[in-house]
């Protein structure tokens, strides 16, 4: 798992040796100090010297308890230093690929979820990274360390720390592998018995509506109770790991300790060599029990970097052309081969001379499955936009529209069949490039940390303010930002101003304003707003419609009845393609049966 | 400190188990400075003596405190998990009875910001209160103090000396440590909260990002947040390093300076040479004691803060009082018990086309089903004082088995009147009756037995299918239900479910179309068969295509009961027995569909000039 993370990480490897060496220097500080403690204590208590004649045995003591530590601090910086390393390129990565992966994907996973892996999943490689990983490499190398040097002192000792040494991690992997599956399995119970108290507080207003409050009351702390017995069951199991080294380690030390006992009564042994052998024999077990401190962040951050590199390795949904960014040169080189291209070049200034109606965009057979789906999301459609045309877009939700608008903006790419742009293969524009030809108003427009200005200016960040404000104007949305507290500077989201939604799709009108591209995709709100928006929104688009190529998600009459023409889709299929007059007769597939030709939901 | 004890308290109901989990920390610790000072005693007494006899106690010592050692641990990490889980369901069934009569006038102000969310996470922090703040820091006193014992047997000047620098390390150091690295803390959380708002921006918003190719532009945001974050985990790290370093280094010097006190005491004999190895180890292993006490004041630290934050919730005051008990008069109207007075029902029951009759007839009998009289007599209601009035001067009356619609423009009120039938609120002036008797003199519980509210934002559970279900009568039959969801036409679809009824809905399973999710809502709804319907703007999120075909299945479930009907989409108002037509909290208009229209006041409006669509 770590080799995976760590190939694709530049230095990682080297930060983490960095983090070994002061670490193993540092057991070597150790040995220095025990072997001059011991040396002490013999010569006052075996030899009778007084201070005066050890002193500078007492300062190279000193000197070795302040190395030391200094030592511990140089680890631990380094450590941190690595994963901090890990951490940031990871995040720049993931959340790159995550972009790429576009809206098709961050659809079907839940937002939250991802958003935990990138925020708090990369947090939690910081133990993994930091603690863990030295920790493994310090269980083997510091006992061997001690054992090298204990072995020549006393061999006898050495063995019983050789011999009892290995049996820990192993009894620890035996009873470990056993409670392993099952703690993972409570600490998921854990996080559900949290989601399920998450769930009653969210849900308290049905709860009292149909009179279960306390009923739920009960069950949170029913599901506790039994919660707490089931795992109790279970780390009697797992706790016996921990016990077991513990065990072994005290064992041994008292083995040890009497073992050198007997054999100084023989005068088999010095003192001060046994006294020194009993004083490493601890640090020869502390780093198989750190570890054992830092097993349970180790597993947390193995999940993690699991989901991590799923993730990564996700593969993007549409061909290379200008899919990475490091390509982008290439790219620009492709583009301006493009001899039907409506511009040569992809900086959208220079874009601005171009015609605006020139677009027209032919979808031949086109089929769309998503990853995992049994059926096609599109289905062999073919539907051709007319330069300066107005296309109206119907169907129920789940019908292919959203898939359409996805394949249009190259979020992902047709399996069969393709799209083109003025006889140009979509799949030959590099992304980048062909994004800039297309405003979008999204049925929900996203509304990004910041303020009125920067969320307009989203479409193009160097706009002058006029260019903004006459955009906002356009988008019938001048007078509301007008009254904002502070206009245009006024922040958006939690810290700031809400927006109603009729607000929100009004700033998203502003930037396809702004953007002024020739391709217009507009997916209508489904929910009515509020009157006022409605309104002015309704006056807005008639204004953003003109002189370009318009394909509308559309669901209101009006909206329909203005097409030049309109597409229907069902269950994948364009079913029908024809004007509105013809649709929207009483015998037209979406005339409300009852009430002929009155009455049109859509 | 008052905050502290409050946390405490929470201990009280299990305090023995916590007291013996102490305990057993306690003899973990003092285990290993017998087994190691023992150790040392051992070697020396065996260099001097020349005896087996005289090293046997020694040897059993340390024999019985390697064994110690490893249960005591043992049995610690239990009892402490016990009581941690305790705590937790202690904690959350506390923190749910509080937030209960809170829900959802207080709620309502929270519903932005993950403030529920941020509460769970609060209480989960508060379980760490015991496991590692009070027990580690109980369980260090007693070490240093065993310690001191210890020492004093010896000599004073060490005993002193021993204390001063566990205390030091304990305390002196978490204190450096925590004064070094204040405000690193809050600007590590800032700055993460600040990543997360615009990583949670790059994700949700990533269409709009793409579609304005500014995604290169979020990345080095992004980028630019990480490398802040980064410095500021750099100097948290150098800190952390220094205090781990300090430690080590204390409880070193703590060893040489002991030496150098009593090396002068050995050569003066008072104190047997013998121990000198011995008084070395006892204080390096009761340094195991104090270790863990800087994580603890950090824990200490964060579960204060989310104590602070829950009482602050808990402690509000419900803006709704339950003061009649449960049981009073309107019992009755309830459908499990109810006999409401037979006027005439029967027929309009029976003139009920095909499924409604049926459903009438299996799940009760139809005359239950005509509803209260629901009054609204000059009701004002403010939402605080100060803010203009939500609703001014309302007044209508819906008779039984009638149909009122309120509509109107979003903002003028319409969901505030459905909050005052429920008594999430109470009015401010005017008087609100059920069945001919202020609202106010029922109790919550049965008030709330009579109403069924089909909302805009239907809430699904985190549960099967059935479990949504029976959530509106626990008691409800397999054929209840069936019955429910052939009527909310919704059978069909759970039948082609692999696992039915005990299908997963929610994020854990299935996730529902906006449709399918009302249509849950109404079969709840049926099963809880209540004689006063409220539908609040059942429809808004629907496309139109799903909304048209919601309308039958609606109109199903209005059969035969009061309804009060809250929309701003003006579909299918031609059967509605009133229309009152609200704005800026005012009754502008009102009069059946044909009236309004005749007078081409603002409902002719709305449904002219703003939506002729629905025309």
């Amino acid at each position: 798992m770590h080799k995976t993370l760590f190939r694709s990480i530049r230095h990682a490897r080297a930060a983490l040796i960095l983090t070994i060496i002061p670490g193993l220097l540092g057991t070597g500080a150790i040995i220095v100090q025990m072997a001059l403690l011991s040396k002490v204590v013999n010569s006052v208590f075996l030899l009778h010297q007084g201070l005066a004649q050890i002193k500078w045995l007492l300062l190279l003591l000193l000197a070795a308890i302040i190395v030391r530590a200094g030592l511990v601090w140089i680890r631990e910086i380094m450590a941190q230093k690595c994963a901090i390393r890990v951490k940031s390129e990871l995040r720049r990565r993931l959340f790159a690929h995550l972009l790429q992966l576009g809206p098709a994907y961050s659809k079907g996973e839940s937002t939250g979820e991802l958003v935990a892996t990138i925020s708090e999943g990369i947090e939690r490689l910081d133990a993994y990274v930091s603690r863990y990983l030295p920790q493994l490499a310090f269980s083997v190398l510091v006992p061997l360390v001690i054992v090298i040097y204990i072995f020549p002192l006393d061999w006898a000792s050495a063995v019983i720390l050789l011999v009892t040494g290995p049996v820990i991690p192993l009894l620890m992997i035996l009873v470990g592998s056993y409670a392993e599956k099952q703690v993972q399995r409570q600490w998921l119970a854990l996080a559900r018995m949290s989601a399920y108290f998450l769930d009653a507080v969210q849900g308290l207003p049905t709860l009292k509506l149909f009179g279960s409050s306390e009923a739920a009351r009960k069950r949170v702390a029913l599901l506790s109770d039994g919660f707490r017995e089931r795992t109790l069951k279970m780390l009697r199991v797992a706790f016996l790991s921990g016990m077991v080294l513990e065990f072994m380690a005290a064992v041994a030390i008292g083995l040890v300790a009497v073992t050198l006992g007997i054999r100084l009564l023989n005068a088999g042994i010095p003192f001060e060599t046994a006294f020194l052998v009993l004083l490493l024999a601890p640090e020869f077990y502390r780093p198989l029990r750190e570890l054992g401190v830092h097993r349970h962040a180790g597993m947390e951050g193995k999940a993690a970097a699991e989901r991590i590199i799923a993730i990564l390795e996700t593969p993007v949904p549409y061909s290379s052309a200008g899919a990475s960014d490091g390509a982008l040169g290439d790219n620009r080189a492709t583009g301006a081969d493009l001899s039907a291209r409506p511009c040569h070049s992809e900086r959208s200034e220079e874009c601005a001379p171009c015609p605006h109606n020139q677009l027209t965009i032919t979808f031949t057979g086109v089929t769309y499955t998503y990853p995992g789906s049994e059926h096609a999301a599109l289905d062999n459609v073919s539907l051709t936009l007319p330069a300066g045309s107005f296309t109206a877009l119907i169907g129920r939700s789940g019908a292919g529209k959203s898939t359409l608008v996805n394949l249009l903006l190259r979020f992902m790419d047709p399996q069969h069949g393709h799209v083109t742009v003025n006889d140009v293969p979509l799949a030959e524009w590099p992304v980048e490039v062909w994004r800039e030809y297309v405003a979008l108003v999204p049925q929900r427009p996203y509304l990004f940390y910041g303020n009125v200005l920067t969320n307009i200016r989203l479409a193009r960040p160097d706009a002058s303010d006029e260019k903004v404000e006459q955009a906002a104007e356009l988008a019938g949305a001048l007078e509301f930002i007008r009254q904002l507290p502070q206009g245009f500077a006024t922040g958006i989201g939690e810290r700031g101003a809400r927006l109603s939604a009729g607000q929100a799709q009004r700033i998203a009108i502003a930037r396809a304003f702004l953007k002024d591209a020739p391709l217009l995709i507009l997916d209508e709100p489904t929910s009515s707003l509020d009157a006022r928006s409605e309104f002015l929104i309704r006056q807005a688009l008639e204004r953003l419609t003109q002189n370009r190529t318009v394909l509308v998600i559309a669901h209101r009459y009006n909206t329909i009845a203005h097409a030049n023409q309109v597409a229907v889709l069902e269950n994948g299929k364009l079913v029908k393609v024809g004007d509105p007059d013809e649709l929207l007769q009483p015998e037209g597939i979406y005339a409300q049966p009852g009430s002929p030709g009155k009455a049109v939901f859509l | 400190m008052k905050l502290l004890f409050r946390l405490l308290s929470f201990l009280s109901a299990f305090r023995w188990q916590a007291a013996f989990a102490i305990l057993l920390g306690c003899a973990m610790i003092a285990s290993n400075i017998a087994l190691l000072g023992m150790a040392a005693y051992l070697i020396a007494a065996a260099a001097l003596a020349p005896l087996l006899v005289t090293l046997t106690i020694p040897i059993y010592i340390v024999r019985f405190a390697s064994v110690s050692r490893a249960g005591s641990r043992y049995l610690e990490r239990l009892v402490s998990h016990d009581v941690t889980f305790r705590l937790l369901a202690e904690l959350r069934t506390w923190v749910y009875s509080r937030l209960e009569p809170l829900a959802p006038a207080y709620l309502q102000a929270y519903r932005s910001g993950d403030v529920l969310t941020r509460l769970v996470s609060d209480v989960e922090e508060l379980q760490n209160i015991y496991l590692r703040v009070f027990s580690p820091i109980m369980v260090a006193i007693a070490i240093g103090l065993l310690t001191f014992g210890l020492f004093s047997l010896f000599s004073p000047v060490l005993a002193w000396t021993a204390l001063a620098f566990l205390a030091v390390t304990g305390f002196g150091v978490p204190l450096l440590a925590g004064w070094l690295a204040r405000g690193l803390g809050e600007q590590q959380l800032a700055l993460r909260a600040e990543l997360n708002a615009h990583i949670v921006d790059g994700i949700q918003g990533v269409q709009d990002l793409l579609a304005c190719g500014r995604a290169s532009d979020q990345e080095s945001k992004i980028a630019h947040l990480q490398s802040a974050l980064g410095r500021i985990q750099g100097r948290m790290a150098f800190i952390a390093g220094l205090q781990q370093a300090m430690n080590d280094l204390l409880m070193n010097l703590a060893l040489w300076t002991l030496l150098i006190l009593s090396i002068p005491l050995v050569i003066s004999k008072a104190i047997d040479g013998v121990y000198l190895g011995f008084l070395g180890l006892v204080i390096l292993a009761s340094f195991e004691a104090v270790q863990p006490l800087g994580q603890a004041f950090q824990f200490l630290g964060h579960s204060l803060a989310a104590g602070e934050r829950l009482f602050k919730i808990a402690g509000a005051i419900p803006v709704v009082r339950d003061e009649i008990t449960s049981g009073s008069r309107l019992a009755v109207l309830t459908t499990d018990n109810g006999h409401l007075p037979n006027n005439g029902v029967t027929g309009a029951a029976v003139s009920t086309p095909g499924p409604g009759l049926v459903y009438q007839e299996q799940l009760s009998a139809p005359e239950k089903l005509f509803g209260p009289i629901l009054e609204f007599e000059h009701v004002h209601f403010k939402y605080a004082p100060g803010e203009n009035e939500a609703l001014e001067d309302i007044s209508f009356c819906a008779a039984p088995g009638k149909r009122i619609a309120i509509v109107g423009p979003s903002g003028a009120g319409k969901s505030t009147i459905v909050n005052l039938v429920l008594r999430f609120w109470d009015p401010t002036a005017g008087v609100i009756r059920l069945d001919g008797q202020d609202i106010r003199q029922h109790a919550l519980a049965d008030l709330r037995k009579v109403v069924g509210v089909v909302a805009q934002d239907t809430y699904l559970f985190n549960d099967t299918i059935r479990g949504n279900l029976l959530l509106a009568r626990p008691g409800a039959t397999e054929s209840d239900i069936e019955q429910a969801l052939e009527q909310a036409q919704l059978a069909d679809f759970v039948r082609q479910l692999p696992r039915g009824l005990g299908t997963w809905v929610g994020e854990q399973g299935l996730r529902l179309s906006g449709g399918e999710r009302q249509r849950l809502a109404i079969a709840r709804t049926l099963l809880k068969n209540p004689p006063l319907l409220i539908l609040d703007e059942v429809t808004a999120n629907l496309d139109p295509l799903t909304e048209h075909d919601l309308l039958a299945t609606l109109d199903a479930l209005m059969q035969g009961r009061t309804t009060l009907i809250i929309t701003h989409r003006l579909i299918d108002m031609e059967r509605m027995d009133e229309i009152l037509v609200l704005d800026e909290g005012q009754v502008r208009e009102r009069g059946t569909h044909e009236q309004l229209l005749k007078a081409e006041g603002l409902y002719h409006y709305m449904l002219d000039v703003l939506h002729p669509a629905y025309r």
